[in-house]
């Protein structure tokens, strides 16, 4: 809401100046976001008429004006469409300064003097107008300065309003609050009474009482509408953001604005029967004042004739039934509709008007008679008529119930940490509309003013009184609280501590949109229909991921983009997985491309493989204390031959492996680049350590080579070992694997490490030579392996 | 045989002129050795009398003590010259860079919210999680914005289906703890939360921090005094000028927006802070007593209050990150300088 100051001040002028008064407001509740001058910086600029015009001798397009300023009659060579002789219109003068520091001086215009520039709106900074001068009313005196003219010593205060601040959206309520601040009296405007000239009535009907339960309307017949609003009122809508339209449309945004009841006016004679407020029906459609076709969702609240419908109740009126320039007579509808039907259906009409913005929020349900009486009154003032009676349509069980409340101090202490005196109560509320009446001591009741409905519980009135009497003014205290003795189980790992376990590792932690591109997502998951947004921010950011693999993988793109070629990124938050309800899983991700060691005059440049991501895996889960396992596997996207799952404890919590060659071709990344997920349930589990003896023996350590089988997969080998051993085998080790010259086609050899040890002696020679007979057979035996010389 | 006086003048010529270990080992042998020239000398002592015999024997074992002396002098000085060519042979480039892993960095949104963890764990808040796509009934109606609220408007609600939306806050997991935790109690409530909403100010996605008090005691003078401290320890600013401003949140009644004096301009008025000289960092109240009767809590009991942070807010202006943005593109050159 955009007020102008000078406005404001007539209903309540606080000996503050422009920036305490927008603070004072802010500290209240009522945020100021800006305070603008209501016209640009300039000066020396009068009120002049042209008193004569002629065509320039040399330029089809430019007028020599003689112009009366109140001294000496100047000539001004003019280039305005509407300059013509009779126009009162903004002179700037010899060594006035316009915006941009303009300064202007006599010139010759083609050969022809000009003592100065008749201006248009845009070149004093009132508007965005350029197109013709700024047109003053006749009756404007010439020669006074026009600042003073203007009243332009004004501000535009923008006031963001919360939304159960509804009442403060209008000049009024504003002062209102404002009135209470400085504890002064407000200057309520004395209420108009029209009395009716002649008897005309139009018919209106409630169907939907229960939406509207208060419709006043009033005939104005034979208005005049070539009469101009008048400056005052087009000078204070302007200063609220408004254009003016006409002197009707002007007069119902007027009054709007100072008291915050929305109006309507129809054009009396588009009219067929009566008012009828009713409910939409199917296939109902209606062409509104902003030119759009709307399809009505049925029971969407409407105004209606006996014939069709005029318009969306509190929302906008229709094309059809709206005053035009030919209007002789007006049906003026001043009405209180719930907020429940409005609010949530003008924006699903894509609309938002300052009507519906006011009713969905609420509008004083008893300000309706006062709204139209005032209107009537104006434009009896501008453009004339003959009014009829003021009629009242109203169901009064649908009318909402004056709130009443009960307030006790020992709450307002409780709540705020601070007794506020009796006295200081009273005062706040009554100034704020409220009927306050001291039931008992320390007890009132108190009923809530129709315009506040915001006022539901005992609370809300302390929160009037914080805000009154001041946030910064209310003590600050500590809290006192019983001591929080923590839990510390070992069954889980920190995140905290696993992350900075990956940081210490190399791995920078990226945080990446829960949205993805569809099609990227398909690449990973092609077989899972994603959770979708029903309105994303973009088409790439439109379904929610089942992976963090892809966001990872764009920031590996991005970086590389940026000649950042070793990238380690990790990632922890949450997958979604479609189903019944959607399963949101928190995930743990990895990605990795470039070097194994950053560049370093010791480094020998190798590229990161498969084992790289796999030891960060291994890494990452020591201290899981169950069974790791990685079993070869095929995911979408990934790897053919380079992807395990992992199993922890037999079961699947992860996958890891080298991107798809044809994938990391359509995300133009190098082949050599490599991810792993788990579930992050998995990673921070954690067992507790068990302590086992150190044994005071030595250990003996034999070492073996094997040529095996090319597919033999190392893990059989390991299992077979360590099902063969016995329980003197302490660590076993691969240490070499080799396939090449010197090994037989299709074989490799694996070079393996065997530590024995037994707790309470020492193992002699021939004790350990039996049990590496007795693996060396088993491993001849199920794998077919040749121990190498 | 020569005499005692050649013996020595020889031995020490050819121990001064011996140029290696080796060399001194041979002389020692020669002079000083089972069969060496001394001791040859020594064993012909039995043909002089019994008078010259001590004198003569004293005199050799006196050359034969200086010569050994001269010998481990010049075998030491060796040793020093051999161990110093080492040492100035494996000499390094001291100045050459280690050889070293490459340390990552935590995100400084990470940084940020461990922070505010930091704080209030130890002000007994326990740290809670929730669903990110959460129901209309946590997300809104729970915390007293029924359907056509007008406040709902001001959240920018992604939606996945008429009962489920992307949370628009974090609140939805203080309701949760309403409802399976009995007060009192003292929670936050970090994560991520989405508003449909993209721009220089703006992010789809951004992070919060939500906390929540329930106690028989709590009043409006609690929640001030714990955000006060909060914002004055997270800036590390002992003076650092809070202000508590009237606003509306349907969950919370007294509601209030909190701003600090500006972090960059100490209040002077620059661009961070659009001239005011304050930034808006948190919003905040007393729990509305209808959010209690929901979540079936006794209002006449129990008062708490509810707080909530903007975590990127907070870590831009804590490390005068300019642009919102940044933290969400992942570029290496924004996550090395929070290492």
């Amino acid at each position: 809401m955009i007020i102008s100051e000078q406005w404001l001040r007539t209903w309540v002028n606080p000996p503050l100046d422009t920036q305490q008064l927008a603070h004072q407001l802010t500290m209240a509740g009522l945020e100021v976001d800006a305070v603008e001058p209501v016209a640009g910086a300039f000066s020396g600029v009068i009120v002049a008429e042209i008193i004569e015009a002629e065509q320039h001798p040399d330029a089809d397009k430019l007028q020599v004006c003689k112009v009366a300023t109140g001294g000496d009659v100047v000539q001004i060579v003019c280039g305005a469409p509407n300059a013509r002789v009779g126009l009162k219109a903004p002179l700037a003068q010899i060594g006035a300064v316009l915006l941009g520091d303009f300064k202007i001086k006599k010139a010759k215009l083609r050969g022809v003097e000009s003592q100065g520039m008749l201006c248009a709106q845009a070149e004093l900074g009132i508007s965005d107008e350029n197109a013709g001068l700024m047109e003053l009313p006749a009756d404007a005196p010439v020669g006074t300065d026009l600042q003073d003219y203007l009243g332009l010593d004004d501000t535009a205060l923008e006031i963001g309003l919360t939304p159960n601040r509804a009442d403060c959206l209008s000049v009024h309520g504003i002062a209102r609050d404002l009135a209470v601040l400085n504890d002064m009296p407000l200057n309520e405007q004395p209420e108009s009474i029209v009395t009716a000239t002649i008897d005309d009535c139009f018919p209106v009907s409630i169907e939907a009482p229960n939406h509207c339960p208060r419709y006043l309307g009033r005939v104005i017949k034979g208005v005049d509408l070539s009469q101009p609003t008048p400056l005052w009122m087009t000078e204070r809508l302007r200063r609220a953001g408004l254009r003016s339209i006409d002197p009707v449309v002007d007069v119902t945004n007027y009054v709007m604005l100072e008291l915050g009841q929305p109006l309507h006016a129809f054009d009396l004679d588009t009219l067929v029967g009566g008012i009828v407020v009713r409910e939409s029906v199917a296939d109902e459609t209606i062409t509104l004042l902003d030119g759009s076709e709307q399809s009505l969702t049925p029971g969407s609240l409407l105004i209606a004739d006996h014939k069709r419908p005029l318009a969306l109740a509190g929302i906008m009126g229709g094309d059809m039934s709206g005053v035009s320039a030919n209007t002789q007579n007006v049906f003026l509808e001043s009405a209180f509709f719930t907020p429940t039907p409005i609010a949530g259906r003008a924006r699903r009409y894509g609309l938002h008007t300052d009507a519906s913005h006011r009713y969905e929020r609420g509008v004083d349900w008893q300000l309706q008679r006062r709204a139209a009486e005032r209107a009537t009154q104006l434009l009896l003032d501008i453009v004339g008529g003959e009014p009829g009676p003021l009629v009242e349509t109203v169901v009064e069980q649908h009318l909402p119930k004056p709130v009443s409340l009960v307030l006790r101090a020992e709450r307002i202490e409780r709540v705020l940490g601070l007794g506020l005196e009796a006295s200081v109560v009273e005062r706040i509320l009554t100034g704020l509309g409220f009927k306050v009446d001291a039931e008992a001591e320390n007890r009132w009741r108190c009923i809530a003013p129709s315009w506040r409905f915001d006022m539901a519980q005992e609370v809300d009135l302390i929160e009037e009184l914080a805000r009154v009497w001041g946030y910064n003014q209310l003590p600050a205290s500590t809290v006192l609280a019983p001591l929080v003795l923590p839990e510390q189980s070992e069954d889980v790992r920190s995140l905290t501590s696993l992350r900075r376990q990956l940081v210490a590792r190399g791995f920078y932690e990226a945080i990446t949109f829960s949205f993805v591109a569809p099609k990227q997502q398909a690449l990973f998951d092609p077989d899972i229909a994603p959770v979708a947004l029903r309105n994303p921010i973009s088409a790439e950011l439109a379904v929610m991921r089942t992976s963090l693999i892809p966001g990872l993988l764009n920031v590996i793109s991005h970086n590389l983009k940026r000649q950042m070629p070793r990238v380690r990124v990790f990632e922890t938050g949450m997958r979604f997985l479609p189903g019944e309800s959607t399963t949101q899983e928190p995930m743990m991700a990895l990605a990795m491309t470039g070097t194994r060691d950053a560049e370093n005059w010791t480094g020998d440049g190798t590229v990161v493989d498969f084992f790289d991501m796999k030891g960060e895996v291994e890494q990452l889960m020591l201290g899981v204390g169950a069974e790791l396992e990685f079993r070869p596997a095929t995911r979408a996207g990934l790897h053919d031959g380079q992807t395990a799952e992992i199993l922890l404890d037999g079961c699947v919590v992860g996958v890891m492996g080298a991107i798809h060659p044809v994938a990391a071709k359509q995300l133009d990344l190098p082949k050599n680049t490599y991810v792993a997920e788990l579930v992050q349930s998995a990673v921070i589990s954690a067992t507790l350590p068990a302590y086992d003896d150190i044994s005071r023996f030595p250990e003996t350590r034999r070492d073996i080579a094997l040529l095996l089988a090319e597919d033999t997969p190392a893990s059989t080998v390991l299992s077979t070992i360590r099902g063969n051993a016995g329980e003197w085998l302490k660590n076993l080790t691969v240490f070499d694997v080799y396939a090449g010259q010197g090994i037989p086609e299709g074989k490799k050899s694996l070079a393996l490490g065997l530590t024995f040890r037994d707790p309470s002696r020492t193992l002699d020679d021939s004790e350990i030579s039996s049990v590496m007979a007795q693996v060396i057979d088993s491993l001849e035996e199920k794998l077919g392996a040749e121990l190498r010389s | 045989m020569d005499s005692l006086e050649a013996i020595q003048s020889e031995a020490l010529s050819q121990i001064t002129a011996a140029e290696d270990i080796q060399t001194l080992e041979h002389l020692r042998v020669e002079y000083l050795g089972k069969k060496g020239k001394l001791t040859a000398l020594l064993k012909s002592l039995g043909s002089l009398s019994a008078e010259e015999r001590p004198k003569m024997g004293a005199l050799i074992n006196e050359v034969k003590q200086s010569l050994q002396t001269l010998i481990n002098e010049r075998k030491e000085a060796m040793e020093q010259g051999a161990l110093a060519a080492q040492l100035a042979a494996e000499s390094v480039d001291v100045s050459l860079p280690g050889r070293r892993v490459d340390v990552g960095g935590l995100h400084p949104i990470t940084r940020t919210i461990e922070r505010i963890e930091g704080f209030f764990k130890g002000a007994g808040f326990n740290v809670a999680q929730g669903p990110e796509i959460e129901d209309d009934y946590h997300n809104f109606e729970a915390l007293n914005i029924p359907a056509h609220h007008p406040a709902r408007a001001m959240h920018d609600t992604f939606y996945i289906d008429d009962n489920h939306v992307l949370r628009t806050h974090t609140s939805g997991v203080q309701v949760r703890t309403m409802e399976s935790i009995a007060p009192p109690l003292r929670v936050i409530c970090p994560g991520r939360v989405y508003r449909c909403d993209s721009d220089l100010t703006h992010s789809p996605m951004f992070h919060q921090v939500e906390g929540l008090l329930i106690d028989e005691s709590s009043s409006f003078a609690d929640l001030k005094g714990l955000l006060e401290a909060f914002l004055q320890v997270f800036f590390e600013r002992d003076d650092l000028a809070v202000r508590f401003r009237p606003s509306y949140f349907p969950f919370t009644e007294p509601s209030a927006e909190v701003d600090i004096q500006c972090v960059k301009c100490n209040g002077a008025g620059c661009r961070i802070c659009s001239h005011t000289g304050w930034l808006e960092v948190l919003g905040c109240g007393m729990v509305n007593p209808q959010v209690f009767t929901m979540s079936g809590i006794d209002t006449e009991r129990f008062t708490g209050f509810a707080f909530g942070l903007g975590v990127e807010r907070l870590a831009m202006l804590r490390y005068g990150i300019g642009d919102l943005r940044l933290n969400f593109d992942n570029d290496l050159r924004f996550l090395r300088q929070f290492v």
